[in-house]
This record gives C-alpha cells, sequence and structure tokens, in this order.
C-alpha cells in the first residue's frame, strides 16, 4: 500500500506523561559519549539554574519517537517502517528537559511529498510539561519504493 | 558555566574531537532511547537488508556531534536548536570504528546573544551529517 497522502494536517492523540528520572538522562548521556556534569550531578546543575539535571538536546527524540508511533503504526497510513530511513532531524527547545519532568508529547503530519516513487514525510512532535512547552521536534523520514 | 557571548567571534573553530563507537555503544543507545532496530546491533539482519554492517543509529551520530558543541558552550542546556541531514551511514563492524566531529562558529546575533555553529562530522573519510547546525545561547 503506497503512503496516505490524505494524513498531511492530522494530529494523533498525545502520549504519556511519560517520567523523566536523572537515570533515564545519564544513560542517554553516557550513550552519546556526553560528559557534560550538568547531565550527572545535580548540584552542577542547579549551579548552572536548572532545578535538576538536564537531557542533552537530542533526547527530546525519545519522546518524539513514543508519539510518531501512533502515526508510523497506523495501518491506514501505509508507513512500511522497513523501508524507512531517517533523512533529516531538527530540535527547537524551549527549555531543557529536566530531571521530574512529566512529558507529553503529541506528533502532527506536516508535509508528505512524493518524489521518485519515494516519499518524504516531515512529523513534528511538540513535547510538553503540562500546559508548558519544552520541545518542538521536526523529523523527515523517506519511505523508499517498492521496486 | 556558559561561554560569554563577548569572547565569541565568527570563524572560531570547535574541535575536532575523535568520538569511538563501538557494538556496545549502539546497544546502550538502542535501550536509551527505545530505537531498537535490529540494524543497528545484528550484524546478520543488517547484512540480510543489503547494509554493508551493522550501521549506527543516524540519532546516535547526531546525539555524540552535540557534545562537541555542548562541551564548548559550558552548558548542554544552551543548545536551543539543532538540525542536520543524514547524508551516509556510520558503518561499525566488529572492532568498532570512528566519528570525527569538528565545528565552526558562522554567525553571531547580538540582541539575543546567540552563535550559530556549523558542524563537520565523518566516518571513514565520509560526511555523515550535512547541513548540521546549532544555535546556542551564550552569556
Amino acid at each position: 500500500m503506497p503512503v496516505n497522502e490524505d494524513y498531511v494536517g492530522r494530529s494523533f492523540p498525545p502520549v504519556g506523561p511519560y517520567a523523566v528520572d536523572p537515570a533515564m538522562i545519564a544513560a542517554f548521556a553516557s550513550a552519546v559519549g556526553a560528559t557534560d556534569p550538568v547531565h550527572f550531578d545535580a548540584e552542577a546543575a542547579r549551579a548552572a539554574g536548572y532545578r535538576d539535571v538536564i537531557a542533552p538536546p537530542t533526547m527530546a527524540v525519545r519522546f518524539d519517537q513514543l508519539a510518531s508511533r501512533e502515526y508510523v503504526q497506523d495501518p491506514d497510513a501505509g508507513i512500511d517502517y522497513s523501508r524507512v530511513v531517517h533523512g533529516e532531524q531538527r530540535f527547537t527547545h524551549h527549555r531543557p528537559i529536566t530531571a521530574g519532568d512529566e512529558l507529553t508529547a503529541q506528533t502532527t503530519v506536516d508535509s508528505i511529498r512524493m518524489a521518485g516513487g519515494h516519499a518524504m514525510i516531515t512529523v513534528r512532535s511538540e513535547i510538553t510539561a503540562g500546559e508548558e512547552p519544552v520541545a518542538t521536534t521536526h523529523s523527515t523520514i523517506v519511505v523508499r519504493g517498492g521496486e | 558555566m556558559a561561554r560569554a557571548f563577548a569572547s565569541v567571534s565568527v570563524g572560531e573553530e570547535l574541535g575536532p574531537k575523535t568520538m569511538p563507537v563501538g557494538r556496545g555503544t549502539l546497544v546502550d543507545y538502542a535501550n536509551a532511547s527505545l530505537d531498537q532496530n535490529p540494524i543497528h546491533q545484528d550484524e546478520g539482519f543488517a547484512k540480510s537488508v543489503g547494509l554493508p554492517d551493522v550501521i549506527a543509529h543516524g540519532m546516535w551520530t547526531m546525539g555524540a556531534a552535540a557534545t562537541l558543541v555542548s562541551d564548548w558552550a559550558g552548558d548542554a542546556g544552551r543548545v536551543v536548536e539543532y538540525g542536520t541531514r543524514f547524508t551516509a551511514m556510520v558503518v561499525v563492524p566488529l572492532d568498532g570504528a570512528e566519528l570525527e566531529v569538528s565545528g565552526v562558529v558562522k554567525s553571531l546575533d547580538e540582541a539575543t546573544k546567540r552563535a550559530t555553529v556549523e558542524l563537520t562530522a565523518t566516518a571513514a573519510g565520509q560526511k555523515v551529517l550535512g547541513r548540521c547546525t546549532a544555535v546556542v545561547q551564550l552569556d
């Protein structure tokens, strides 16, 4: 089934809330080779002006991924995940993700562009803590066409 | 402590920094990020779908590259915007691979005290991130 272009503009139900804790942040930071003490040491984070340890900038993808599953796993969306390649990723941080946050994420399909048998899909996820915006992610995935 | 805006100039270079990546790194990243796609962990599976070997998550590469700009900023929380294209795979054979990251300050905004940094990331001599830029809030 081809990618369903009728999904442009559609928003999916928010997912979460997900609790962010210091262990989640430390594991993510270690995995990407980050050594900044603001990820590991609450005192260092407070000295930098934060409530508790903060996540590395790309950890927002964890919540984007949970939210965008609502779209990519929708059988009517027509996305064969085995043919998906990650093309582009952007993050805008309104403030760092911080231990103690309870985050909710909601995905919207911003655009679907068909080119040369491939579909380029840009989805946006808004990550919030209650009413407070925390981060906005934009992901472009390419669904390769069949041979 | 975050870097002072007044101390930064356009053309200032960051790095280079070399970051090792092994199969264990990718398992750790898969668990931390929830991306358990087997092409990042299972050599047999990766080869069965036409890849040369296990490949790193694009988001691992993006996250690893971010550490150069976070460390330069003096506070990882100062990276307010960050974006990239994924232009090539980082192939991770059994004995591991290396990511080399460098950066340059492209522009400075006096009004907001923000710096735009362009990052270059290469593995096995090939550029793996395209148009990789971070906006950093300085003091």
